[in-house]
């Protein structure tokens, strides 16, 4: 049997209201074969994680513009723990290279700087993404 | 309500296996068999229902199922369909408000096409759901179709069924709504809702498609819009050329934006409900229901036992029925029934004068 698709929420957190970024990413994994929940604007850390649990999803991708990055990031990934998440989680945004780096260290598990192409996030999620599906099947 | 009807204890079955940890540090949830995953489901974890439905969309869920199966049929089922755009997710989300304002908690299916190309989906409903989103008594899942043609996805059928056994006290389903093939909403959901957009000329698709049949309630949904009161009135007008034996679709008028008239949308389906408990009805409406699973089943796995078939099968050479009687004849099925068999039908709606 083949694959299953894998399943990704795209979010966009905190008060900015600009998601092209995000709808630019949701069209390129959905062109990679993915299923892509979409889930709108200003979403906080717990509706995401919500969302991602009910939706089975492999992974979420956070975009952020607004600067509040070291702030929001973190908090989605304690709530990931906190309810048990098992989901891949990477970000995207303006974001300097020394809060990339703290952040990947807090458990974000990359983060895209704008003109990252859309082959190297594509690339990232499916190899992320698809060694959990490997192990929940 | 709390998602707490299931006080069961459940106990069979071997001990949660422990993953490995992952480079980030938290442990995936690796449910590997029924009994893992139904532990979870019973004890009202929302990733065991989200796994559940994950389950039913790769077609590993018949297990689970035939556990669960005994403790359906206690949830209020609503399909809502209409054209894009008209506002079924809008809806949706005004509909779960006030079903949410009387303490039943509720599950949302939504599904949405999948590219034939490639194969992929954008599923964006829950961009009109938000406010549920931490609501612990709704639970929302996007479907993709992965191109199952009733305008449904496959599993959609056992979504609706894990939702109930879940406990869910209210489930809705929004479908797509293309061609004719949301008719299939109608046999999954006790209650139909055909949602339609005023100024669109959709009132000569409800006809064409033969939508009539199904809507138990119709909803002219943008109430706002200067055409709607014209929609109602062709709406009327093409229900009086019809006569309808049993149930006859209420018309509802509704804003989803700011809620206006969705009272009186959850009075109609409490009252197309009620209907069917006193007729009984809804005995025959399970039944449809049930029988539409086992033969999208049965369908399902004919097909790819066809399809094996036809791979091996030298049919080269010789015309397409000696064919055909060629390819059955390895099912070792002789159709002795196929004559006169049709698909179950009861007419909901007739035109008047043709008896
Ligand atoms: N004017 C007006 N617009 C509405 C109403 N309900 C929904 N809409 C808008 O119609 C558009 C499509 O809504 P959506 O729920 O996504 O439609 P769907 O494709 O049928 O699910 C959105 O921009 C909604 O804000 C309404 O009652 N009045
Ligand atoms: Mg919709």
């Amino acid at each position: 049997m083949s694959k299953r698709p894998l399943r990704i929420v795209i979010a966009k957190a905190g008060l900015d209201g600009h998601d092209r970024g995000a709808k630019v990413i949701a069209r390129a994994l959905r062109d990679a074969g993915m299923e892509v929940i979409y889930t709108g604007l200003f979403q906080s850390p717990e509706q995401i994680v919500r969302t991602a649990i009910q939706e089975d999803a492999d992974g979420i991708g956070l975009s952020i513009l607004s600067g509040a990055h070291m702030t929001l990031f973190p908090l989605v990934v304690d709530q990931l723990k906190a309810q048990d998440g098992d989901i891949v989680f990477f970000g995207g945004g303006t974001i300097p290279p020394e809060d990339a780096a703290a952040l990947k260290k807090a458990g974000v598990r990359a983060i895209f700087t704008p003109g990252a192409p859309l082959a190297e996030i594509v690339d990232f999620v499916e190899r992320e993404c698809g060694r959990r599906r490997e192990l929940v099947g | 309500m709390p998602l707490g009807r299931f006080a069961t204890t459940y106990q069979a079955g071997p001990l949660a296996r422990r993953a490995a940890i992952t480079e980030s540090g938290h442990e995936p949830l690796q449910i590997q068999t029924s009994d893992e995953l139904l532990r979870e489901f019973y004890a009202r974890k929302p990733r065991a229902l989200a796994r559940a439905i994950s389950w039913a969309e790769g077609g590993r869920a018949s297990e689970l199922i035939r556990t669960l199966y005994p403790q359906t049929g206690r949830a209020m089922t609503v399909g809502l369909t209409g054209p894009p755009g008209v506002g079924k997710s809008t809806l949706s989300s005004a509909f779960v408000r006030k079903a949410r304002a009387l303490g039943k908690s509720v599950g949302v299916v939504s599904v949405d096409p999948t590219s034939p190309f490639s194969h992929g989906a954008l599923l964006g409903d829950r961009i009109r759901l938000t406010e549920h989103f931490t609501d612990e008594g709704v639970f929302i899942r996007s479907m993709a179709s992965r191109g199952h043609l009733g305008g449904v996805a496959g599993a959609t059928a056992d979504a609706v069924l894990l939702m109930d056994a879940f406990g869910l006290d209210v489930v809705l389903v929004e479908t797509v709504g293309v061609g004719q093939s949301e008719i299939e909403v109608a046999s999954l959901a006790h209650t139909t809702l055909v949602a339609l957009q005023p100024g669109s000329g959709d009132s000569i698709q409800v006809l064409k498609a033969g939508i009539m049949e199904i809507a138990d309630v119709f909803v002219v949904n943008k109430a706002d819009h200067p055409m709607a009161n014209q929609l109602r009135r062709e709406i009327r007008s093409m229900m009086e050329m019809l006569s309808f034996p049993g149930w006859v679709p209420e018309l509802v008028m509704t804003q989803a934006l700011t809620g206006e008239g969705v009272d009186a949308l959850w009075a109609a389906v409490e009252r197309h409900v009620a209907y069917l408990n006193a007729t009984g009805e809804i005995d025959e409406r399970r039944r449809e229901a049930f029988l539409h699973q086992v033969r999208q089943l049965a369908l399902g796995r004919l097909e790819r036992r066809l399809d094996g078939v036809l791979q091996h099968e030298p049919v080269a050479g010789i015309d397409p029925y000696a064919g055909a009687d060629r390819v059955l004849a390895t099912f070792g099925a002789p159709d002795a029934v196929e004559a006169d068999a049709e698909p179950p039908s009861r007419p909901r709606a007739v035109v008047k004068g043709l008896t």
